[in-house]
This record gives C-alpha cells, sequence and structure tokens, in this order.
C-alpha cells in the first residue's frame, strides 16, 4: 500500500529548473523548433500522435521537444493534454480505398490494378550510416518524377481473393450503435473487434512488435502474407448537428495494413483465408504490420482456433498494451515507499527471528 | 467547406483584405478548439472502430445581413475557424459568390491540385515491378 509522502519542495523546484537547463543544452547550439522536429523527425512525430491518440503535429512535436525525445513520456504528455480538450464530434469512418497514395505494395500479388508504388520507405536501403548526413550541406537531389495517371485507382488487394469467396468478408459494416470507446468506457472483457483495434492502435509499438514476433515464431502460428500496405493521405469528414450533412475538415496521413492469414477451417468455418487489420497515424509500416498480426491473433477463439499462446490472450495483450499506464505502475516503485517497505522490513525481521528459533532444533 | 479547411491562414488573411466592403458579423459561437474521434474500419471496409482523435477548429459567425456561416478546420488555429466560417457565409450570398470563388477557392484549389500532382509524380517514379525468379531445380 501507498503512504503518501510531503515535503521536498525545494529539491523537486530546482530538480525541475536542472531539467530545463539540461533539456536545453549547450546554448551555444541553435534550439530546435516544432518546425524542424515536424520536418525532420516525422516519424516520431507519428508515433507520438497515434500512441498518444491525438493526430496534431505541432502538438505531438512539442512534446517531443519537452520530453527531450524520449517517446513515451512524449506519448503521456500529449494524453494529458487531450483531456483538456472537449469531444466536439466523432468523424464517418475514413474510406482508405479512396486514400492519395504514397505507397502501396502487396506481398501476395506481382500485377495489381493501380501498381504497387514503394514511396519514402527505408525499405531495400543498405542500413549503412550515411556520413555525409552528418555535416550540414546541400539539399539532396531531387527526387525524379514519372508521369502520374490521375485516373488510375487503386482498389484493395484482397478484393481479389474476396471476389472469389476465397477469404472471409471483411466484416460487417452496418450502421447502428456507435464503437465502443476506451476514452469514455473502460475495458470489459470479452472486447469485441471494434474495442480491441481501438486498444491496439493505441497500443505501445514495442509490445506489438514482439507480440506479432512471437505468433510468427510459432507462440500462435496464423501463416501471414502482407496483403497490402497503403500509406498517404485520406480527407476527414464530420457531421456536424447544425449541419446535418457531412463536411471535410481536413487531410491526416494514415498507414494500412492488411495481412492476409491462412487458416484451416474449423467446425465454425471453411477453410479459407482470414484477415488481420492494422490502422495507424502517419508512416508507420511496422505499427501497422504489428497490429494486424496482433489483431488476428486475438481472433482465435472466434475462428474456433486453439487460443493458447500469449498473443491469443486478450486480457493479457489488451491490458498491458498502453505504454502510459504501463510506465506510471512501473515507475511509481520509484516514489518512497518508506512506511510501505517499514512493514516488510519488521515482517522480515520477525520470520527470521522465529526462524532462528526453529533452527537449532531441525539441525539436531 | 473542404477548400475552405484546407486553405492556408495567409490565404484566407489575403483574400478576407482584399474585400473591398468587408461585412460586419457576429459570433454566433466564438472559435472553440477541440477534439474529434477519427474512426476507421476493419479491413477498410468492415466493422468500425476508434482510430485515435485529431484537434479540430470550430466557429460560426452571422453576417449583419443575415447569413450564418460554420467553419470547421483540422488543428486548433481560431482564426482559420473564424475567417472559414466568414467566408461560409459569404458564399451564401449570390452577389458574392463568384468573387470569392475566383478569389480564393480556386486558387485553392488549384495550389492543392497542384501539389498532389507533384506528389503523385515523384511517388510513380517509385512504382515498382518485381519479378520472380526461375528456381534451379525446376529446369533439370
Amino acid at each position: 500500500m501507498y503512504v503518501a509522502v510531503k515535503g521536498g519542495e525545494k529539491a523537486i523546484s530546482a530538480a525541475h529548473c536542472l531539467l530545463a537547463e539540461t533539456r536545453r543544452g549547450d546554448v551555444a547550439v541553435p534550439e530546435l523548433t516544432l518546425e524542424q522536429i515536424g520536418q525532420q523527425m516525422a516519424l516520431a512525430v507519428d508515433r507520438v500522435m497515434t500512441e498518444g491518440s491525438v493526430y496534431d503535429r505541432d502538438l505531438a512535436a512539442l512534446a517531443i521537444k519537452q520530453a527531450r525525445g524520449d517517446l513515451v513520456e512524449a506519448i503521456f504528455l500529449l494524453r494529458a493534454y487531450r483531456t483538456t480538450l472537449p469531444r466536439l464530434a466523432a468523424s464517418m469512418p475514413i474510406d482508405t480505398a479512396a486514400m492519395d497514395v504514397r505507397r502501396r505494395i502487396s506481398a501476395t500479388y506481382k500485377d495489381l490494378p493501380g501498381g504497387q508504388v514503394l514511396g519514402p520507405t527505408f525499405d531495400y536501403t543498405h542500413r549503412l550510416l550515411d556520413f555525409a548526413l552528418a555535416a550540414e550541406g546541400a539539399p539532396p537531389a531531387k527526387a525524379p518524377t514519372a508521369p502520374a495517371d490521375n485516373t488510375s485507382a487503386m482498389p484493395r488487394a484482397l478484393d481479389i481473393l474476396d471476389r472469389e469467396g476465397l477469404i472471409e468478408p471483411p466484416g460487417e459494416s452496418k450502421g447502428g450503435a456507435a464503437p465502443g470507446d476506451l476514452t469514455r468506457e473502460p475495458l470489459a472483457f470479452p472486447a469485441d473487434r471494434a474495442v480491441r483495434l481501438q486498444n491496439l492502435a493505441r497500443g505501445d509499438e514495442g509490445f506489438l512488435l514482439a507480440l506479432g514476433y512471437s505468433t510468427q515464431r510459432g507462440y500462435g502460428n496464423t501463416h501471414p502474407f502482407a496483403g497490402e500496405i497503403r500509406m498517404g493521405e485520406v480527407a476527414v469528414e464530420i457531421v456536424p448537428e447544425e449541419l446535418g450533412f457531412a463536411v471535410e475538415i481536413g487531410d491526416i496521413t494514415v498507414t494500412e495494413c492488411e495481412m492476409v492469414n491462412q487458416f484451416l477451417g474449423s467446425e465454425r468455418a471453411p477453410p479459407r483465408f482470414t484477415r488481420g487489420y492494422g490502422l495507424a497515424f502517419g508512416e508507420q509500416d511496422r505499427k501497422a504490420m504489428a497490429m494486424s498480426l496482433v489483431d488476428r491473433a486475438l481472433r482465435a477463439a472466434e475462428l474456433g482456433e486453439d487460443a493458447d499462446t500469449p498473443a491469443h490472450d486478450a486480457e493479457f495483450v489488451l491490458y498491458h498494451s498502453d505504454n502510459v499506464e504501463a510506465q506510471g505502475f512501473v515507475q511509481h516503485l520509484k516514489l518512497p515507499h518508506y512506511v510501505d517497505f517499514q512493514s516488510e522490513l519488521e515482517l522480515i525481521r520477525r520470520l527470521r527471528k522465529t526462524y532462528a528459533a526453529d533452527a537449532p532444533a531441525a539441525a539436531e | 467547406m473542404g477548400l475552405l479547411a484546407r486553405a492556408r491562414l495567409p490565404e484566407l488573411e489575403e483574400a478576407w483584405a482584399a474585400l473591398d466592403d468587408a461585412p460586419a458579423f457576429e459570433a454566433l459561437r466564438r472559435p472553440e478548439t477541440g477534439l474529434v474521434m477519427v474512426r476507421g474500419r476493419a479491413g477498410g471496409s468492415g466493422t468500425a472502430f476508434n482510430l485515435g482523435e485529431m484537434t479540430m477548429t470550430r466557429a460560426s459567425v452571422r453576417l449583419a445581413d443575415g447569413p450564418v456561416g460554420h467553419g470547421y478546420v483540422a488543428g486548433r488555429d481560431v482564426r482559420h475557424a473564424e475567417l472559414a466560417a466568414l467566408f461560409d457565409a459569404l458564399m451564401q450570398l449570390p452577389a458574392r459568390r463568384g468573387a470569392i470563388d475566383a478569389a480564393l477557392l480556386r486558387p485553392v484549389s488549384r495550389r492543392i491540385e497542384n501539389a498532389r500532382r507533384r506528389a503523385r509524380a515523384k511517388t510513380m517514379a517509385t512504382a515498382v515491378d518485381f519479378f520472380t525468379l526461375v528456381r534451379g531445380e525446376d529446369e533439370a
């Protein structure tokens, strides 16, 4: 049990001053601007927006600056800030099929209607440190261009399987009840897919990456293929009460991953491919892929599969995915636990006394 | 309204300053910043779920001569929302519509379309055509 402490105000205030000074570092070095962070640390911003669960590039950049680049701390700052803002609306579901695509690949089909475009990816780079970046220099060469056919649509890759009936449908899209919202209602079990997806979308990338990896290594093998990964801009629409029709409030960048998984069939469903889904703010292949693996793993019970690995355990996964909660509970151990510990100390002393009294008898 | 939301603040300010008879107006709802819960769908078209929130600012104005305008813009810029609401109100006046369309909406639309075309051209340069190699054992 935690017993509150007081005092230490002076030390705490001095520590905060020291933090501010340390954050700034050598004042002879130019200070980072939010614009620089937003532009040049763009993927850190994307991660903070996704797990902080607020799409606002400037706020995320500010959080990263304030947190000295500690992304989990920045996510915490953004989550705290969001509680100060009112909820004005919920959007219409974004239409990722209508995305202005900047990256689109499929590991299942070579020739896709609309083609495959790599976009600004780390894939196929050699992962050699580029010392040219260590020196401030001329801007990089202009990226090449190619004629773009404005009319070529990019239908979903998995629609090909869907037409043949070889993959399960993407799930019912009937309107009706609003999806469960973890920012309003605490997590409860069994958690439906909408709640699971929200939890995973906000979830720690490292945690989901490890869980997704575990399913590949045999802890719940789901034979995944990256059916399609696409990244680009989608419009966000809301229907304001006072208007009664949809208006676009702007565009956001998202990455979507549709994982195709082997499924041999069960008593409840015929053999066919199944789906796992991942969606994240910004450019985040790894997060979207990990999310789609874990989403699929959490559907094991629904599909009548054996569900006996960590990634299959919805309570284990969903209760431990949130890094703000996780860091809070782990880091609270730093707070003074003097009273708590004192009682443990006394208990151990008492037990040892009893033990010592009994020991000679036991030895004989 | 989508164009007013995507316009940049300087574009709106410039168009507002260029009105030689800027109308009197009152704020029906002062600009307010809040959150919109962005929804997605499992598999892109299946069950709707809450992806995460985004910031949005809204404002509503009434012009002295009647029409009401609303602004809903992504982000936290209160002036952007107010100007979007003002232009939305002005667009409801047939006498004004043509001028605003020519001076503001069409240039904004053109800028956005140009940026998209440039981005698409760069994206298309990364179009990839993988081919599968014949495996040795197949030839034996």
